[in-house]
């Protein structure tokens, strides 16, 4: 056990599962939110249509990412859950109604009013789950009161003007990731309104990209010190996240249909490694890196050989439901 | 009053992870049941084992996803308002839990789709591999979820250094003393669930004279499989009790209303444990008969509760009370499984109608007999969170208020109620459109999308079945 350091390749692991969710469970919640604003109910049956084969994959991520830091990061777990309580709460409440609502949905007639209850499900359920999301980069940016390894703080510590502001910029990155990939799954009418949509949204989530990269040095002086220190290769980052709001841009101004959504999975990908090195090697902040934070290293090893077996496994019936489900989604058909 | 944060944790826990059990209890059994009858059809070639199978699918469908949406709870809830006991034991529980997850997840990138929607798309062969597969992964989590509880019973193959659990011994730790004993106790109630669910549906549709043939084989199987299982069960209970008596004897003094040791002990039917008078108010009893149960002697020894201070003993009225609500029920199953038997002679099994609404009423029995014996061996071992080691009152969050805990409870209940009646109300559509062909029940096909469990059930949610039946 002493030629690998079980930690870090844990760490990897960890981070690379809340990555996939991010990007993958990231475009489902975004429909979500847009979803009271589409044009018409065809439309938003194209929208759940085009994620409906992947979208309970993408959610277990997230339970494997949980699951995970309790197995070999069990002070991440225990002290994020309790600090975020009610946050946590929300937002289980509201994967758990979209993903019913998800469902149900399907089986309820267009003109019933369960047809109408389940939409606004669908979209509370999401719009509360991203903000959720959001708002738990913002606390973990913040840092955690803790004492001998236990949360000491109270229940709405979490709930700042800043974690406020985090948890809008997820929902509107994640309403990004929807637009650009409703460029790509739709065409027709939907397609132009998804268009129309995208550089709005853009701007939105360049300025709260500037505020929040401005505030976080400000109130955090590690982070102050990391991107101001002698680093220098770390600014090729936010460079590239600006370079990727760029093509965006660009590339709906072309009218092309992949490399929107492909140049946003790039930008929320810079972003999380900028935030990534902004607080490494820290994983319960201020206070704790990845080493205090992990597990006994037998426990770390022996859940390793299970997740390394599983692992790909998951990634190849990933790609491949993507695979299947290529191509648009047009109105008045499902995938067959 | 002082709201609790301590008392209302409990009530989540018991209120979160009772709703989850249901579902994982009944599917279990029923994917089994499921690989059975593929097999059968690919034996035999009966078209009526093919429309069974089909059928029982989409409910598993339905129940399957129910259990793992409120799955996604639980797996948060030893963070939330356990963190203190998350942190002592994580070495030990996060492994166990996240395998847990680990096989749930393999099973769902590998096998369930085939399963659920491989029908004419894969080789019979395939298919039939596929619901095996399913069936083995259902066990698989069930063994690393009784393995993690039951170690929080009987703990083993570890050391506490500094206040945090450290495995010692995965061997030990994982095949812990009451490991095998509750493994083959759950594993039991899991077929004698899904066999009441089954027989009790068949025999509805019996009722109403629907898809006679079919039902009947249904019917016919579950009763056979429910006359062995049910009373084995009863032994197997019995062993699990003898090692609840080895291991946690204070619990088995609560399930026994017995507050003094003593010889010659009798098995008490009736009685009304009074914990702040430390005896039973009345009680109504069979003499000898729980030392004879217990220590297979008229005379043994059987332990009392007074062995454990006040502050170390569990609820005794709970754990008496539910105790013999499961066992009562245990045997009035057993009754029913026997007089299924008995009225085979003469083929009046199909035709008695009286016992054909016995058995429809007899399906939710197993459900409130496998949560009474949980709500029994949960509650006997407080006030320990892990036995003998570890107290809820440590377990619990620190940092938790009781009005915090008070909101998740009613939020949990709120949102798990709405959940229930939706599914609960969908399950019972699946159930009365039966066994039809599928193209006469594509009401809502326009927008029919694979890939996801409940899509394996195409009935809709808000139509009038009987419509279509015409």
């Amino acid at each position: 056990m002493e030629m690998f350091d079980l930690s870090l390749i844990w760490a990897l692991i960890i981070g690379f599962g809340i990555m996939m969710y991010v990007l993958m469970d990231g475009f489902d919640l975004g429909l979500g939110i847009l979803f009271p604003f589409a044009p018409d109910e065809d439309a938003r049956d194209v929208m759940m249509n085009s994620v409906a084969p992947v979208w309970d994959g993408n959610e277990t991520w997230l339970v494997l990412g949980g699951a995970g830091l309790l197995g070999a990061f069990p002070l991440v777990y225990s002290v994020f859950l309790p600090a975020l309580y009610i946050g946590v709460f929300l937002m289980l409440a509201g994967l758990v109604f979209r993903g019913v609502a998800f469902e149900l949905r399907f089986k309820s007639h267009r003109d019933r009013r369960g047809r109408r209850m389940w939409n606004r499900a669908f979209s509370w359920g999401s719009a509360i789950a991203a903000f959720a999301q959001g708002a738990v980069v913002g606390t973990y940016i913040q840092g955690f009161e803790t004492q001998d390894r236990v949360f000491v703080g109270g229940a709405f510590d979490w709930l700042t003007p800043f974690s406020v502001l985090t948890g809008i910029g997820i929902m509107i990155g994640y309403t990004l990731l929807g637009t650009t990939w409703l460029i790509l799954k739709s065409e027709g009418y939907i397609q132009a309104w998804a268009y129309r949509l995208t550089p709005r949204l853009l701007l939105a989530v360049l300025a709260i990209f500037a505020i929040i990269s401005i505030w976080t040095p400000l109130v955090n002086p590690l982070v102050w010190e990391r991107w101001f220190g002698n680093i220098g290769w770390i600014w090729i980052l936010p460079a590239l996240t600006l370079l990727c709001m760029f093509v965006v841009h660009w590339s709906v101004k072309r009218r092309r249909e992949l490399m929107p959504f492909m140049a946003t999975l790039g930008m929320f990908l810079f972003t999380y490694l900028g935030l990534v090195v902004s607080k490494w090697p820290m994983i319960v902040p201020p206070d704790y890196t990845i080493w205090d934070a992990a597990s006994a290293p037998e426990s770390q090893l022996f859940l390793l050989i299970g997740v390394l077996f599983v692992l790909p496994f998951v990634l190849v019936y990933t790609f491949w439901s993507y695979w299947v489900f290529r191509g648009k989604v047009r109105v008045g058909e499902g995938y067959h | 009053m002082e709201l609790d944060p301590l008392l209302l944790s409990r009530l989540q826990f018991a209120f979160v992870v009772s709703f989850h059990a249901i579902f994982p209890v009944f599917t279990i059994g029923l994917a089994s049941y499921i690989a059975v009858l593929h097999a059968l059809f690919y034996k035999t070639a009966n078209p009526a084992w093919d429309r069974l199978a089909q059928l029982w699918t989409r409910v598993f469908a339905v129940a399957f996803g129910m259990g793992v949406v409120s799955g996604i709870v639980m797996s948060f809830q030893f963070g939330t308002n356990w963190s203190n006991f998350a942190q002592s034991t994580a070495n030990f529980m996060g492994p166990l839990l996240s395998y847990e997850v680990v096989t749930a997840f393999f099973l769902e990138a590998a096998f369930l789709g085939v399963l659920l929607f491989g029908r004419g798309r894969v080789p019979q062969g395939v298919h039939l591999f596929a619901a095996i597969m399913v069936a083995v992964g259902t066990f698989i989590s069930t063994f690393w979820i009784l393995s993690a509880n039951s170690w929080m019973h009987t703990p083993a193959g570890v050391e506490v250094i500094n206040g945090v659990f450290r495995v010692t011994s995965w061997t030990e730790a994982i095949f812990n003393p009451s490991f095998p004993y509750r493994l083959a106790h759950m594993a039991m109630a899991s077929f004698i669930t899904g066999g009441f669910v089954v027989a009790g549906v068949s025999a509805w549709y019996l009722l109403i004279g629907r898809d006679v043939e079919a039902n009947r084989k249904a019917l016919s199987m579950c009763l056979w499989m429910l006359l062995v299982l049910t009373p084995s069960q009863a032994l197997v209970g019995d062993f699990h009790g003898l090692n609840t008596l080895e291991y946690q004897p204070t619990k088995l003094a609560a399930m026994e209303g017995n507050w003094e040791t003593r010889e010659g002990a009798p098995f008490l039917l009736f009685a009304w444990p009074d914990q702040t008078a430390q005896q039973n108010r009345f009680e109504i009893g069979i003499p000898y008969a729980a030392s004879l149960i217990l220590t297979h002697e008229l005379h043994g020894e059987v332990p009392g509760i007074l062995e454990a201070p006040p502050e170390e003993q569990p609820p005794v009225a709970l754990v008496f009370w539910s105790f013999r609500i499961m066992v009562g029920l245990g045997f009035l199953m057993i009754a029913v499984s026997l007089l299924g038997f008995y009225l085979r002679r003469g083929g009046r099994l199909y035709h008695s109608r009286r016992f054909l609404q016995t058995l429809r009423l007899m399906s939710v029995t197993p459900f409130i007999a496998v949560l009474a014996g949980w709500v029994t061996t949960e509650s006997g071992r407080a006030p320990w969170l892990v036995y003998g080691m570890m107290t809820h009152a440590e377990g619990v969050t620190p940092s938790l208020t009781g009005g915090m805990a008070l909101f998740t409870l009613l939020g949990y209940i709120t949102v798990y109620g709405v959940i229930f009646y939706a599914g609960t109300y969908y399950l019972t559509r699946v159930i009365r459109y039966g066994m039809q062909p599928r193209d006469e029940e594509k009401l809502v096909d326009d927008f029919e999308t694979p890939k996801r469990p409940w899509s394996a059930a195409s009935t809709p949610f808000d139509d009038d079945p009987t419509k279509a039946e015409g």
